[in-house]
């Protein structure tokens, strides 16, 4: 009776302790995020203002300015890595899901899961070999490159998860209407799975936009306009390492403003990546 | 044991000029499987199954989970092309051509052969394209009003345009089960088949749903040669002229739906229509 009374009130007080373990770590998770918004809006968004959007950097000592060009720099060096990024991992991807026989298909996987985890500073001197050696100068080219390698792997991935996930009584209904294999594919299985795609690749933008790394010696830093593609671009990322780190309090107000731009857009993506494309409701009978 | 049995159809041939009520009558052959057997891998799904389908007739496959009527069923559009590592010896012939002959467009068998799935399976599409999809995919419409045109008369064959005309280009998951299942059969019947598969095209239905599709098969076969597979054995008394009883990958006897059902010559048919077994 007593041993039965004594198991229970460890296994209840066991209990006790785990939960709360769990819960405080959960906690923490949203807290860090929580932390990292309330801080940014508490430091950034009093040195927030128009100019910020509109104005070039003004050289140092001199107040004011903004950073138009690191938010069209960014816009440019995403452009170019949705550009070629997003087609190549989305083709890789297809013929992963679709074509591939297991064995080339596990290799491929298994690379491109490598390639997933290259740090991204590895991935910015490959870049610096490819663009910027032969070119020999700094570019948004070069950035863009950078950044696309990086979006590849995502693509391919989600690209073939969400391709796997269309159910095979689709494909098999396309199929026995008549239709040959690559419009079955075409027609049915992608348009199925493009939300998830879609998904996927916006989440994979968002996350690209923020990676300073890649960026430090291929697109450089500008303080002026960029103009085209083969001339080194400012970028918040770098912009704000830069700004960050520099002796000047103007500059690190700066600094927190663009943090906390960067993160917002970052935000408003991968909230409008889900709400956008969020599956409707009950759609299985 | 089980041994093939010649069916009827068979031995009658292609006796034309019987009349269309008399279900029994003998009908020209449309499906004929000779010793056909499949194998999955090292695994053997169908051991020598010799069978004749005839044209204009219910013929319904029974037998227990994992007899192979649905492997059967597969082989006849080659859609078990599409699983891994499949092989096929014996033939299977349609109007008298071999379909497993080298270099057979499989696109085109398919057209002519359709199938409805055991799981109503619309596209994530409106239900206008739905049944337009195969129309489209085959270039079969000549213009936007004779696409139209084709697309009412597929839903209206598959008794669905009244309850689908104002709602067209909402989409097909929006349908009710059974609608869906209609509009699957409507999404079949557009390419114009000759042959109609039906793989337990009811067993996810409830059984007004089925009443509804069980009508709609015995009007569909007075242009289509179907052959239905069921684990409903009053559906496939219900609605087929003949009956193929399978067990364990073999064809153990095929007749007159009724004759099987109430004085089969097989004591393991016996058996299991009579619910001693499966």
């Amino acid at each position: 009776m007593t041993a039965t009374a004594t198991t229970s009130l460890v296994r209840r007080s066991v209990n006790v302790v785990m939960l709360g373990l769990t819960a405080v770590c959960a906690a923490v998770t949203v807290a860090a995020l929580l932390f990292i918004l309330a801080y940014l809006l508490y430091q950034g968004g009093s040195s927030l203002n128009i100019a910020f959007f509109t104005k070039l950097p003004t050289p140092v000592g001199e107040a004011g300015g903004g950073m138009a060009n690191a938010l069209v720099g960014s816009a440019k060096l995403l452009a170019l890595a949705a550009a070629i990024g997003i087609p190549l991992g989305f083709m890789a991807g297809l013929y992963i899901a679709e074509f591939a026989s297991p064995m080339p298909a596990f290799a491929l996987r298994y690379a491109t899961d490598l390639l997933n985890g290259v740090p991204s500073i590895v991935i910015g001197i490959f870049a610096y070999t490819l663009v910027v050696l032969p070119m020999k100068h700094f570019s948004t080219l070069a950035g863009g490159v950078a950044l696309a390698i990086m979006m590849i792997p995502v693509t391919v991935r989600g690209t073939e998860e969400f391709l796997r996930a269309v159910p095979a009584s689709l494909r098999e209904g396309s199929l026995a209407l008549g239709a040959p294999k690559w419009m079955t594919i075409a027609r049915v299985v992608v348009p199925a799975a493009s939300r998830g795609i879609l998904t996927t690749v916006l989440l994979g933008l968002a996350r690209v936009a923020g990676e300073t790394a890649p960026l430090l010696f291929t697109a450089l830093n500008n303080r002026f306009w960029s103009r085209g593609w083969v001339e080194p671009t400012a970028s918040l990322p770098v912009m704000i390492f830069t700004y960050a780190i520099a002796p000047y309090e103007d500059w690190v107000r700066q600094a927190w403003a663009a943090a906390l731009v960067l993160l917002a857009l970052v935000l408003a993506a991968n909230i409008g990546a889900r709400v956008l494309f969020r599956r409707p409701a009950a759609t299985t009978s | 044991m089980a041994v093939r049995t010649p069916s009827p159809i068979a031995r009658s041939g292609f006796d034309r000029g019987s009349s269309q009520a008399d279900a029994s009558a003998p009908r020209p052959v449309k499906i004929m499987a000779a010793d056909l057997s499949l194998f999955y891998g090292e695994k053997q799904a169908l051991h020598g199954v010799t069978m004749n389908i005839a044209a204009n007739q219910v013929t319904a496959l029974i037998g227990p989970s994992g007899c192979g009527k649905s492997t059967f069923l597969r082989t006849l559009n080659r859609m078990n092309d599409i699983i891994p590592k499949t092989r096929i010896t014996g033939a299977v012939t349609v109007d008298g051509r071999d379909i497993y002959t080298p270099g057979l467009d499989v696109v085109a068998l398919r057209r002519r052969v359709g199938m409805v799935f055991q799981r109503s399976n619309p596209f994530p599409k409106s239900i206008f394209d739905n049944v337009a999809y195969g129309i489209r995919v085959n270039r079969m419409a000549s213009s936007r009003g004779d696409l139209n045109h084709r697309v009412e008369q597929s839903l209206r064959r598959a008794a669905l345009w009244d309850e689908a005309k104002d709602r067209l280009h909402e989409s097909a998951l929006s349908l009710s089960g059974g609608q869906q299942q209609r509009l699957c059969i409507a999404r079949a019947l557009a390419v114009e088949p000759e042959v109609l598969l039906m793989d337990e095209p009811a067993s996810a239905l409830d059984p007004i749903a089925t009443q509804r599709i069980e009508e709609l098969i015995y009007e569909l076969k007075r242009e289509y040669t179907i052959v239905i597979v069921t684990h409903n054995m009053q559906q496939a008394a219900r609605v087929s002229d003949v009956t193929a009883f399978f067990w364990l990958g073999k064809l153990v006897e095929i007749g007159p739906t009724e004759s099987l059902f109430t004085n089969p010559r097989e004591k393991l048919t016996d058996d299991y229509v009579t619910g001693r077994f499966g």
